[in-house]
């Protein structure tokens, strides 16, 4: 190529001055660009990127707290956290999966559906995570398992605490249960405390002593790789355990109610009438809590709502029942306080009562007449006519007032969820509710506890506790205390709230008279009275469900057995000095005295006899 | 300005440095880096001394190939250059024709005992051949031989993006370009040629291949697909920014160390250095590059003839180029293209290509007749 230029040495070296100057240059300009760069990222985005870098590498694990159990008064457990196995599998570990799974099937029992459910679970897990392959292991299964352990790497058991009621029906309302937790649920909770608790409580004491039982959540920072992998603890703060729960219950009694309601439905309540504390409360039928606790079928499910015994109700809150002659002695004593009666002044009992100008004949339980009865005889014998009489007298408001303080027609305010006020009816109540002016006959029928009175077996508990104690008003609790870290505390003071006063040769009466039904000659709880080195007082009820036509005549074995009699029983023992007042209610079972009276004397015998000396 | 190189130089008998034909300067700096990389290497591979020593050796191998080349009196590499440029087309051909497949691009040339990416002798051929052909004409070059040279740059460029390897193909078109613009190209020219590559830009988007615009489009919005092919740049980014002034301290990388930080020991081995050392150690490799590139700039200047000038300032702005592309990507300022970081990033090729270009450097300033002015 031919040169058309001479070469300049000097123009050359000048130009090329020039140009390593303008390099220098350029690559200071861009080295400032990168040293702007990394300043912005190094010292403005600093804490961004080192809190994304944290986040990158700690994942907080929660540790859930071991739930607390539930004792009964004399320490027996009513819940309790069981173990339960689970076979599992860690994927990375394992060389030949399908072997593997073909290996284990010859060693546990392992049907298709959990394989399949296997196979899901496995695209959901990381590799080195641990998936259950068949839950529940039975403990010969486990056995079985560990001695061929050794032949199959990656595969181990596991185990979880899974909440177990050892009494199942027996005390199914009380305690209640633990169930997964659900959306609603979700929305209220804590997110905190309950990140790693999969149950909560349902019903009973396990949902109303929730926050006690739980515990607290504790947390461990992880380090984790990019994969997920767990690589160490950076820091931990253990769960606080939740604390135990000692109920007031005596299983035994809970045990004799039961089975002493025999083929009866129906709710048996005894309380400590000093302190109110709850030492039974049963509603039969109960349920097995321990279905629900690993998630109930659908089926199941629907078959125990629609079963006609209705098990999941608990009758002893909200079962409304008509107390029947049960409110005679609160009648009784609302006659003497008002002054209304005289205790020993007599009226006739033809059998039927009427009103002044009514031709409508109320009647007695008994056709032909008690005859001439004063206030004792009429609670001794339940004389129907005498408490008409004296009701007309009273008139509903007074009725209405005196019976309100006794707790009828409110809520106990037991520490236990869904309880009913029941129904104590007034002349306000009815105008508000039928736009209807109170009828004297309806007086009447409210005197012997009929009609549109409805009681809860718990307050009418509540309400023979208050007689039990002259006066004082407790409120009942089925949780005695508790137990944090080895160190107990009682849950109430138990203290009476309030006493109403009453004069005391008024309650002697009515007392009396209640010692009489149960001793008395002419008792109409007689039977059970024999035996005894101390007095109960008591008082039957039966509680009409079927209207029987005027002029028609009941007959229990002409009725449909739902439709029967209820059979009530109050009671309270010794009658000097209570330590324990009963409710009993055997639905359909027809009178008081012969189905309901005779459990309440073996609680309180049971009861008695096992007390501190 | 002629005092500058007088004083920097100063008219002395041959030392001993002289006489082995080596900087002691350059080479000081390049070992000083050289030991860091080992540090960062080490920790990038959480502790890995298989891959330490590995390195090690490469780098004995570097540097034995830098002192070889030093010994060889520049007029060789002046009159071989047309031969080993021809050489190492006929190679980048090949490659295109019978390479090895790696990581879906055909870079390797297996000859039965070496396998070797020509595309890096070609790294050193074309600045070599350029500065040549220059340097045969008056500078500042005429139209025509600027067009000329710009095909001999153009020719390899395109082999190599064929392949397709980008990043070597920018560094090919980086040392080329360099030489033409230290030829002393006027500043019209060389904006006309920036505008004229501006232009052809939404041309050569449409010749790449899907993998080189999804990872332009995500250096754009990297967020936009966080665990995909934007991951490496958000990583990247979490490790230098959590590093902070003072760093993390050596082997305390969470990023890298936990495997958040892909392939850390790779090409994004400047994030571990940024997460660990903190902006402090990241300025002050900065620094320490620097010093090189300032130094080889001097000995640019230093240059009794064209050709040893136009070479020396060449491969020293390709050894910024480096730099630039490879920090610029880590950071964030770049799209990601295979630059490794120079004598840190593990991997050998690309290392002995350096280190040569350096040897070239040298031999280049130690063989130049010592005359006091």
């Amino acid at each position: 190529m031919p040169a058309f230029r001479l070469k300049d040495a000097a123009l050359e070296t000048r130009l090329f001055l020039n140009r390593i100057t303008a390099a220098a240059v350029l690559v200071i300009l861009m080295t400032l660009g990168l040293v702007a760069r990394l300043i912005y990222l190094q010292i403005l985005g600093h804490e961004h990127y080192a809190m994304l870098a944290r986040d990158n590498r700690v994942k907080i694990i929660p540790l859930p707290p071991t739930r607390g159990l539930i004792y009964d008064r004399n320490g027996r457990i009513l819940a309790e956290n069981v173990s339960v196995y689970s076979l599992e599998i860690v994927p990375e570990q394992v060389d030949d999966l399908e072997g593997t799974l073909a290996r284990l099937r010859e060693v546990i029992d392992i049907g298709d559906e959990e394989i399949r459910r296997f196979r899901r679970r496995l695209k959901r897990h990381r590799r080195f995570e641990s998936v259950p392959l068949k839950l529940h292991l039975t403990d010969v299964e486990v056995a079985r398992f560990a001695v061929k352990r050794p032949f199959f790497h990656g595969v181990d058991i596991r185990a979880r605490l899974v909440r177990h009621y050892p009494y199942g029906e027996l005390v199914s309302h009380v305690v209640g249960y633990v169930g997964s937790i659900n959306e609603s649920e979700l929305k209220r909770l804590d997110p905190i405390e309950y990140r790693g608790t999969t149950h909560i409580g349902k019903v009973g004491v396990e949902r109303s002593y929730e926050t006690l039982l739980h515990g607290h959540t504790g947390y461990a920072e992880i380090e984790t790789n990019a994969t997920g992998r767990e690589l160490r603890v950076l820091k931990e703060t253990p769960p606080r355990p939740g604390g135990d729960l000692h109920l007031s219950i005596d299983i035994d009694l809970q045990d004799i109610a039961y089975r002493g309601l025999g083929e009866h439905n129906g709710a048996v309540v005894a309380l400590e009438p000093q302190t109110g504390r709850v030492l039974a409360l049963v509603s039969k039928p109960g349920f097995d809590p321990n279905v629900f606790v690993f998630g109930i079928s659908r089926k199941a499910y629907r078959e125990l709502q629609k079963s006609p015994d209705r098990p999941l109700f608990d009758r002893t809150l909200r079962g409304r029942y008509p107390p029947g002659s049960t409110v005679k002695p609160f009648v009784g004593l609302a006659g003497l306080e008002y002054g209304v009666i005289d205790a020993r002044k007599e009226i006739f009992c033809p059998g039927f009562y009427r009103l002044p100008g009514i031709s409508h004949r109320y009647r007695d339980w008994k056709k032909w007449g008690h005859g001439s009865v004063d206030l004792k005889s009429a609670i001794t014998q339940s004389c129907d006519v005498y408490f008409y009489d004296l009701a007309h007298n009273l008139g509903i408001d007074r009725l209405h007032r005196f019976l309100s303080r006794f707790g009828f027609g409110r809520r106990t305010g037991i520490d236990l969820g869904g309880e009913k006020a029941g129904l104590l009816p007034s002349r306000d109540w009815k105008r508000k509710t039928f736009h209807q002016p109170w009828y004297p006959g309806e007086t009447l029928i409210t005197g012997i506890g009929q009609g549109f009175l409805q009681v809860t077996p718990l307050q009418l508990a509540k309400a023979t506790a208050i007689l039990a104690n002259r006066g004082a008003i407790v409120t009942p609790h089925v949780a005695a205390y508790q137990v944090i870290d080895g160190k107990s505390s009682p849950l109430y003071l138990e203290e009476p709230e309030a006493r109403l006063r009453l004069d005391p040769r008024h309650l002697r009466t009515i007392i009396d008279a209640m010692v009489n039904v149960v001793h008395g000659a002419r008792g109409t709880a007689r039977r059970i009275g024999l035996g005894l080195d101390y007095r109960i007082a008591g008082k039957t009820g039966t509680a009409q469900v079927f209207t029987v036509k005027q002029d028609e005549e009941y007959h229990a074995s002409k009725v449909a057995k739902k439709l029967r009699d209820h059979a009530l029983f109050i009671a309270f023992a010794p009658a000097d000095h209570p330590q324990i007042a009963v409710a009993v209610i055997a639905e359909n079972a027809g009178h008081g005295g012969s189905a309901a009276a005779p459990i309440a004397r073996r609680l309180i015998e049971h009861y008695l006899e096992h007390q501190r000396p | 300005m002629n005092s500058i190189i007088r004083h920097a130089y100063p008219a002395a008998p041959k030392s001993l440095w002289h006489r082995i034909h080596l900087d002691p300067v350059l080479l000081f700096g390049l070992l000083l880096v050289a030991g860091i990389g080992l540090a960062v290497l080490y920790s990038a591979t959480d502790g890995n001394m298989k891959l330490v020593y590995n390195q090690m050796i490469r780098m004995g191998i570097a540097f034995t190939v830098m002192t070889a080349l030093a010994q060889i009196h520049p007029r060789s590499f002046y009159r071989w250059s047309p031969y080993l440029y021809g050489l190492g087309i006929l190679l980048l051909i090949a490659v295109l024709i019978f390479g090895d497949v790696g990581k879906g691009a055909r870079r390797w040339l297996d000859l039965g005992i070496v396998r070797f990416q020509p595309s890096e002798f070609v790294k050193i051929f074309t600045p070599m051949l350029v500065a040549r052909f220059l340097a045969q004409h008056p500078l500042p070059p005429q139209p025509k031989t600027l067009a000329l040279a710009g095909l001999f740059i153009l020719l390899p460029v395109l082999l190599i993006a064929k392949q397709p390897d980008l990043g070597t193909a920018i560094l090919v078109a980086a040392a080329g370009s360099a030489v033409v613009f230290f030829s002393g190209i006027s500043w019209r020219i060389l904006g006309g040629l920036i505008g004229a590559v501006l232009a052809a830009l939404p041309v050569l988007w449409t010749q790449l291949h899907d993998y080189q615009r999804d990872r332009i489009l995500m250096f754009l919005n990297p967020e936009q697909d966080p665990l995909g092919r934007g991951y490496h740049t958000i990583q990247a980014k979490i490790a230098i920014g959590s590093g902070g002034i003072w760093g993390k301290g050596w082997m305390g990388g969470t990023q890298a160390h936990l495997e958040f930080l892909p392939e850390p020991h790779t090409d994004f081995i400047f994030a571990v250095l940024a997460e660990e050392f903190g902006l402090l150690g990241a300025l002050s490799l900065l620094v320490l590059y620097l010093a090189i590139i300032a130094r080889g700039l001097l000995m640019a200047l230093q240059a009794q003839d064209s050709f040893s000038r136009l070479l020396c300032a060449g491969l020293t702005l390709t050894f910024f180029v480096y730099v630039f592309v490879n920090v610029g990507m880590v950071i964030g300022l770049l799209p990601v293209v295979g630059v490794p970081l120079p004598l840190i990033s593990y991997g050998g090729t690309s290392m002995v290509t350096l280190m040569a270009g350096f040897g070239i450097m040298m031999s280049l300033h130690t063989h130049r007749k010592l005359v006091p002015s």
